[in-house]
């Protein structure tokens, strides 16, 4: 079966990984393009959220490409993203295409539904639980990888002498690990690409600028929509630190010290789950400003309704820690010039409140 | 000792304020709603809200600001489930804090969580809470409870019969439409405190019954008649005005009605879904819809061009069936 996926970040090789080892074609979903928004745009509501857009516009491109099967996930809410599934179907069905979305839930909402949509996917191929669990723990891994890999990227890139050689260097770190397709080989790539990662040339004694990026998931894994604002504010020799990866809970946060530590942090200024990650953007922003960070950058589909909220309620936090707050709605109308320029005001902000402190350091290059 | 409780006139005003003018009146309190939407208290929220927000939310901070400096406590409860399972927008769940980090001055906060899992022993013991924090004795809650219970029953009957929330909460004039045989029936869905504020919904529903349409509102139909729809779509929503709007849909499109309007407020999160859930369901039946998407700045005239075009092409098609 042609068997396809939502695009995030880096995940599609780990997802590719894990569907054709199962026996099936994967139609990798093409890296976001304005193509993909304009058809998002054109078939979705007006209101929905930047994510559900581009994420009907990707269906669109991989139906054309004859994807029989998408595989999503669903949610429990209290926020959109767990309707997305049901409201594309209806609406690919209205344009005519008959396809076949599986979206799993989590699995404690019903175990059996759980079981039985793996069951649909792997068992047209004969494949047993087993090997199933074997294939799922190497995509994971896999997924781990690639992960890793990008946090290393992103606190070396402030620090690099030759702009843009990071960048360079992390799609070849992709690569690899893409082409990696045993345990072994998964590892070894993970260790070749950070060897690789190090011997970039860097700068030393020099102290950059430190900004916790925060907001919805989507729109913080997918640099596309967020105007590769890490890889901009990176090569303006600013390191960032972004609250979100899909594997974050197998990881040591530095930062974080799990959802538990966020929520608390947060519960002073908004006691309440609402959805999405509206509490998060709170807590992280209290925690961010306990750690000693410069500034938070806060990204938010526009009419995405947790990041609405968790703004309003930011400048008390903001205010209280000291910490300076940018926030940022996307939508199909952002453009990369104008982000550039908040980018580079807030950067210039945050330097000018460090040199006041009297903190000795560099001045950051900021074109 | 201070005795003024403000209820600000918009969101879950329109479902449940009964209830708690009742309850908090025989606590001994003197309940000021604040006065009815207008450019003024628009103009307050605006400023005071981060400029993302919907229309509706705006509205709910400029209500506060026109209570702040009249009344000892503000009554802003924090509506989460009424059902046990459906929670509200987001948006609602949020609120308290939201207004307490965007409004300097305010007046005391009774902001109790209301989160209803077994129903009515649930709401008692909300209001026990509210009522001890408030230091009154548990017979006085108790007392209060049930005359707040029947105040409520008495209104969804009301509702129930056809009689519209404005024109008993603001004993505002709406010349209903009576004669289904004659008029043009539509159904005109939406959140209540969008469909019932004449403010935001410039003028709706009086501008439909002067054009001699009667109205048909999601408050129209029985919770347990709306209930019957709960299994309509594969997922429930998972807010909970909007999955009565939803099951409304539903339930009119079995009724004989001309058409359908959807009065969905600008940049509504839940609403990009409820829209076009609604809008695929009626092209099914064939079934005439309109959304009128409202915000600031909607000009009414420009609203009651389009209801004219669209009510003129239900006429039509009406005839000519
Ligand atoms: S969190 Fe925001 S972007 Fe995500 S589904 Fe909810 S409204 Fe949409
Ligand atoms: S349901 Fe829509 S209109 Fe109502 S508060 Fe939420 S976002 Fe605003």
């Amino acid at each position: 079966m042609k068997i396809s996926f939502p695009h995030m970040g880096t995940s599609h090789i780990a997802f590719k990984h894990l569907i054709e080892n199962l026996g099936h074609e994967a139609v990798v979903p093409p890296t976001p393009s304005k193509h993909t928004l304009s058809l998002g745009v054109q078939y979705a509501p007006e209101f929905a959220c930047i994510p559900f857009k581009i994420l009907l516009g990707s269906y669109l491109e991989v139906l054309e490409r004859g994807a029989e099967m998408i595989i999503s996930s669903g949610g429990v809410g209290p926020c959109r993203a767990g309707l997305y599934g049901m409201v594309h179907e209806k609406i690919l069905r209205d344009l005519g295409y008959d396809v076949e979305l599986l979206i799993f839930e989590p699995p404690l909402r019903g175990i059996v539904d759980f079981l039985k949509k793996i069951g649909r996917v792997i068992r047209p191929n004969g494949i047993g639980w087993g090997e199933f669990i074997k294939i799922f723990k190497t995509s994971w891994l896999k997924l781990v990888a690639l992960d890793e890999t990008e946090i290393l990227s992103h606190q070396i890139r402030p620090y690099e002498v030759n702009r843009g050689e990071t960048t360079r260097v992390f799609e070849e770190c992709l690569s690899l690990i893409d082409k990696a397709w045993t345990r072994e080989e998964i590892l070894e790539a993970k260790h070749e690409a950070e060897r690789k990662l190090r011997a970039i040339e860097q700068k030393q004694d020099y102290n950059p600028l430190r900004i916790g990026i925060i907001g919805e998931i989507y729109v913080v894994l997918e640099p596309f929509i967020n105007l590769d604002i890490e890889k901009t504010l990176g090569e303006m020799g600013v390191e960032t630190h972004r609250s979100i990866y899909l594997t974050d809970w197998t990881r040591d946060n530095t930062v974080f010290d799990g959802e538990k530590d966020i929520k608390k942090a947060a519960r002073p200024y908004l006691n309440q789950l609402i959805g999405g990650h509206g509490i998060n953007s709170i807590g992280e922003t209290v925690l961010y400003a306990k750690n000693g960070f410069d500034g938070v950058i806060q990204l938010a589909p526009f009419t995405c309704i947790p990041e609405i909220v968790a703004k309003s309620i930011l400048p008390q936090v903001s205010k209280k820690f000291d910490i300076p707050v940018m926030t940022i709605f996307l939508d199909e109308q952002t453009g990369k010039a104008g982000i550039q320029t908040r980018l580079e005001a807030f950067v210039d902000l945050l330097q000018q409140k460090r040199e006041k402190r009297g903190v000795d350091v560099e001045r950051v290059s900021g074109n | 000792m201070s005795r003024t409780i403000g209820i600000p006139a918009t969101l879950t005003y329109y479902s449940y304020f009964p209830f708690w003018q009742t309850f908090f009146t025989r606590l001994g309190y003197k309940v000021i709603a604040s006065p009815l939407s207008s450019k003024q208290i628009v103009d307050w929220g605006v400023k005071e809200t981060v400029n993302d927000a919907c229309i509706p939310i705006k509205l709910f901070h400029g209500h506060v600001v026109a209570l702040r400096d009249k009344v000892d406590y503000l009554f802003i409860p924090r509506m989460v489930s009424v059902d046990g399972k459906a929670t509200f927008c987001p948006k609602f769940l949020g609120l308290p804090d939201m207004i307490r980090a965007s409004i300097a001055g305010l007046p005391r906060l009774i902001d109790e969580r209301i989160e209803l899992k077994n129903g009515a022993r649930g709401l008692l013991k909300t209001c026990y809470k509210i009522g001890s924090n408030l230091k009154e004795t548990p017979a006085k809650i108790l007392r209060a409870y049930w005359a707040a219970c029947k105040a409520h029953w008495q209104y969804q009957k009301l509702l129930i019969q056809g009689v519209l929330p404005g024109e008993i909460l603001h004993q505002q004039e709406i010349v209903a439409v009576h004669d289904r045989r004659s008029a043009v029936n539509l159904a005109v869905l939406g959140y209540p405190y969008e469909v019932h504020d004449p403010f935001i919904s410039v003028n709706l529903l009086q501008h439909l019954a002067a054009m001699n349409v009667k109205v048909w509102t999601v408050e129209m139909v029985p919770t347990h008649v709306l209930a019957k729809f709960r299994h309509c779509l594969p997922k429930n929503l998972f807010w909970h005005y909007s999955n009565r709007v939803v099951w409304a849909c539903y339930y009119y499109l079995r009724q004989p009605i001309d058409g359908i309007i959807h009065v969905s407020a600008f940049g509504c999160g839940p609403d990009a879904m409820v829209d076009k859930l609604i809008e695929l369901e009626a092209k099914k039946h064939n079934m005439p819809f309109m959304t009128l998407t409202i915000d600031e700045h909607t000009g009414e005239a420009g609203a009651v061009t389009r209801l004219e075009a669209f009510i003129d092409m239900v006429m039509f098609r009406r005839e000519n069936r």
